[in-house]
């Protein structure tokens, strides 16, 4: 998609604008992660089961074209049609004909952010196929033609008053009625037509396993199940890097993911994947998109590791207070600052710094990845491309010229120590000084340490 | 012990109590403090900013100004972190890097992990709220981090534990970031105050009296907020506790 | 050259650092008493547990779960246990299950870790009746319960395998202001009974 380049604090503060809701959603996003937090802490040998996953991630990593290979042959084997993607325009075109050859006019679709990432949707409907998204909170936010904020929780920027506006507009529920049981028994109502009518189920995959040629989707709501066990068409849109090697490793897996995404003990609903039923036919199809790219970085490929668990997204204090839409990505938030800079770092070039540097996202994290020092990586890549404004620059420039100088930097506080105390307050404090606007400077003391040092180990001789 | 004193730019020029409290501790304990008068910044703005060129010089003057103290203690977990991982990018291989990245020590961790103090005379008969403040946290691993399923413990809650009269806030959100950040705090204006409110808004539902952290950066930033505010929250880096200094009566 | 070649060389042109392969056996939690954790975390995730000391008991036990007791459609996949309401076994079309109230399967074992039970295609030629029933009933034996992810793994084999899945609760939902609804899309209720034991 064509941006213009974004501008994340602008965004942000336009957020925070309304202090309502900025509360409503980081305390909703707290409350996910404290979920998260007791969950985790309920396994005795959690740092080892982050351990294991790294270690498991970063080895499927490094031989990603083998066990691609092992993937395919295995799941072929089992009448499986195993399909290749290396760009989003691939990926589309390949889902397309699939429906195209099948006559397919109406299609169920689960949660799946590869789908999002490539647009899967407007490029199915500009050919004259529906699309229905099955995830409540996706359905939600397609029938409000808006994109998701999060990609676990992709509703959880909408109050329920205005799912309840947004059901009486489509569903025909009750004005006024915002009751979550009220309008989720509607949305059951609605999307169950949708299944019945349905030619064909599309899913995303939480986890492929080299060793058996099968795949896993992990949902709540048994959308995904229903969607694609009514239709005899199932086609699964995975990213190369969700392959794991062994059966085995989905233990280390499915015990962290719903833990760490929403604090469940495991998704209601997780689904394995290996061949068709009688009379049915499953094709999955294998995305790049960028992904081999990221993998030549050694400063960045730790990313492929990610399972869009989102708790990166729900501990960021960052995040919780500026919204999903004010990252301008589909994957929002650390995990999606570092995705989006690596690809695109002109227009995403503020994403790495809307960001604390506080490292609760590296520590949260199921599989390790270092996002906080990836964020600080990608500022060095975007001040070496120039991509960075030039009142920063310059400022940098002229902050090292004065520590590289000791007696500069000494006279420079001296001056400022000086004439400080004196300005007047319209003069420190106006629309220039971004720190004034809401904070007091400190307030200038007299002399330096380094003065008051000499002056006490001048006395004690 | 002789050691080389660390003092960030901004301590030295804006809160220069803090630094000498820092000496008066450390003096206290019979080690011989020496400040390096020649010291500036440790560059951590500029890298932060992802100018690396602008750090460079700035890690190598660091380097040859501290490289022969046998060790480096610094009133900062965060200028600690950046001389423990970020100076590897500028400083890899140099002479006497490594044992300046293995001897640069914040106030804390010296006196927890060097000189192995279990406790910390004095009194001091306050409500104390700790902001762990994130790169001594996660950075250096002052405390347990709420994130990680580990056993608690906390480098500066244990140096203050054996003070008289002192008791601790018990907050919502043990160590969320106070959005200072650095630059970031300009950059991000809107999100950096709302984190520093919500902070702060925590340690005022707790009944905090006095809020302290191992970094003075933090502090500016919610102390700024704070005096905005007039609030009765008063703000003390670890060191003046430490040292025994009294309670302010307004804000720095 | 095709998408699959030229994705496999640009993943095979850049050689990166070999990372081992680590071992699948670990020192995993094992609960003293693995039914009790089954039993608690599946109410925790809003299911519910009955026990039938035995087979024969079985049928008492349904007929305390209220939500069979009111169904007229009912699937039983349980040996001695009849259908009602319609010749579900030769259902061909899965959209001629969307009728149904209450579904009975056997699973193959639970998992004290988090409540979930295992069932394979083997067992219900129709997957779709899992997930538009109404309501969903699963029998397991009370001494097939392992104790983690790990054990269930090694329990399973996918060698001739189509379809398998653990269900663990209802149907839920959060997605409407992280208020939690039972009963999203798939089954409204489920409850596991434990055959024997206690």
């Amino acid at each position: 998609m064509a941006h213009a380049n974004i501008e994340h604090a602008v965004d942000a503060a336009r957020f925070i604008d309304n202090q309502e809701r900025t509360h409503w959603h980081d305390q909703a996003l707290w409350f996910v992660r404290v979920k998260r937090d007791r969950a985790a802490g309920s396994v005795a040998e959690w740092e080892e089961l982050r351990s294991r996953a790294a270690q498991i991630k970063r080895h499927t990593m490094s031989r990603l074209a083998d066990y691609l290979e092992q993937f395919e042959e295995q799941a072929t084997r089992r009448g499986v049609h195993v399909h290749w993607a290396r760009t989003a325009e691939d990926h589309n075109r390949i889902v397309l004909e699939i429906l195209s050859r099948h006559h397919v006019e109406r299609v169920v679709k689960s949660k799946s952010m590869l789908t999002e990432e490539c647009h899967l949707n407007p490029f199915l409907e500009r050919h004259g196929i529906e699309v229905v998204d099955t995830d409540l909170g996706e359905r939600i936010v397609q029938l409000r033609k808006e994109p998701p904020s999060h990609i676990v929780l992709p509703a959880i920027h909408i109050k329920k008053q205005e799912v309840g506006e947004t059901f009486h507009q489509h569903l025909g529920t009750e004005k006024g009625a915002s009751d979550p049981n009220y309008l989720t028994e509607a949305a059951r109502g609605h999307l169950r037509s949708k299944f019945m009518a349905a030619e064909a189920g599309i899913t995303g995959v939480n986890f492929a396993v080299a060793e058996t040629g099968g795949f896993v989707v992990c949902t709540n709501e048994g959308n995904a199940d229903i969607g694609i066990s009514l239709p005899r068409l199932h086609i699964a849109c995975m990213g190369i890097e969700k392959l794991i090697p062994r059966a085995a490793d989905l233990a280390v897996f499915t015990r962290l993911l719903a833990r760490n995404a929403t604090g469940q003990p495991i998704t209601t609903y997780t689904s394995h994947f290996h061949a068709a039923p009688p009379g049915g036919e499953l094709h999955v199809v294998l995305v790049d998109h960028g992904r081999s790219a990221l993998r030549t970085s050694s400063k960045f490929r730790e990313a492929l590791c990610c399972i869009r668990c989102g708790a990166c997204l729900n501990t960021c204090p960052v995040y919780r207070r500026s919204g999903g839409y004010s990252y301008h990505a589909t994957i929002p938030g650390p995990i999606g600052s570092v995705l989006n800079a690596t690809q695109d770092a002109k227009t995403y070039h503020s994403l790495p710094y809307a960001c604390s540097l506080c490292g609760s996202c590296s520590d949260v994290c199921p599989v390790k990845i270092p996002l906080d020092q990836q964020l600080l990586a990608l500022r060095g890549e975007i001040a070496e491309q120039k991509y960075l404004p030039l009142s920063k620059r310059v400022l940098m420039k002229l902050t090292s010229f004065v520590m590289c100088r000791t007696w500069l930097f000494n006279l420079s506080g001296k001056v400022a120590r000086r004439i400080m105390p004196w300005m007047p307050r319209f003069l420190i404090y106006n629309r220039l000084n971004a720190w004034g606007r809401q904070r007091e400077i400190p307030e200038f003391p007299k002399q330096s340490f380094r003065e008051l040092y000499k002056k006490r180990h001048e006395q004690s001789r | 012990m002789r050691i080389g004193l660390f003092v960030p730019c901004y301590i030295d020029q804006l809160y220069p109590d803090v630094a000498l409290a820092t000496v008066e501790v450390l003096e206290q304990l019979g080690v011989e403090v020496e400040f390096p008068t020649e010291q500036t910044c440790c560059g951590q703005p500029m890298a932060n900013t992802g100018c690396q060129h602008e750090t460079r010089p700035l890690a190598q003057k660091f380097l040859r100004i501290f490289r022969d103290y046998e060790r480096v203690v610094c009133p900062s977990g965060s200028c600690v972190a950046m001389v423990r991982h970020q100076y590897e990018d500028y400083l890899h291989g140099e002479p006497g890097f490594e044992h300046l990245r293995a001897n640069t020590f914040e106030l804390c961790e010296f006196l927890v992990d060097v000189l192995k103090l279990g406790r910390f005379e004095g009194a001091f008969p306050h409500q104390v709220g700790i902001h762990q403040s994130c790169h001594g946290l996660r950075g250096l691993r002052m405390a347990h981090a709420s994130e990680l399923i580990e056993p608690m413990y906390s480098k500066m809650r244990q140096l203050l534990e054996s003070l008289e009269g002192i008791r601790f806030s018990q907050l919502e959100r043990p160590d969320e970031c106070c959005g200072f950040g650095g630059t970031f705090a300009i950059n991000e204006e809107a999100v950096s105050c709302q984190m520093g409110l919500d902070r702060l808004a925590d340690h005022q539902r707790a009944g905090t009296e006095v809020l302290t952290a191992p970094d003075m950066s933090c502090l500016m930033h919610l102390a700024g907020l704070l005096r905005r505010q007039n609030s009765h929250i008063r703000i003390m880096h670890i060191a003046q506790i430490l040292a025994g200094r009294e309670v302010p009566n307004g804000h720095r | 050259m095709s998408s699959r070649d030229k994705i496999l060389s640009d993943l095979r042109a850049e050689r990166i650092p070999d990372v081992a392969l680590p071992p699948t056996a670990g020192n995993w939690t094992v609960y003293d008493d693995p039914r009790q954790q089954f039993v608690q975390v599946l109410e925790a995730v809003g299911g519910r547990a009955v026990t039938a000391p035995d087979e024969g008991s079985l049928e008492t036990a349904l007929s305390g779960i209220d939500v069979y007791r009111q169904a007229a459609r009912i699937w039983s996949l349980l040996p001695g246990i009849p259908s009602a309401g319609g010749n579900w076994s030769e259902v061909t079309d899965p959209h001629d299950l969307e009728t149904l109230e209450c579904c009975l399967v056997p699973g193959e074992f639970g998992v004290a870790e988090n409540g979930a039970v295992w069932i394979t295609h083997t067992i219900i030629p129709q997957r779709a009746a899992l997930f538009v029933t109404q309501h969903l009933i699963l029998v397991i034996n009370a001494d097939q319960l392992v104790h983690n992810m790990h054990e269930a793994y090694d329990r399973i084999s996918f060698e001739q395998a189509q379809f398998g899945i653990f269900i663990s609760g209802p149907s839920k939902t959060a997605d409407i202001e992280q208020s939690l609804v039972i009963g999203a899309h798939g089954a409204r209720s489920l409850t596991v009974v434990l055959l024997g034991g206690r």
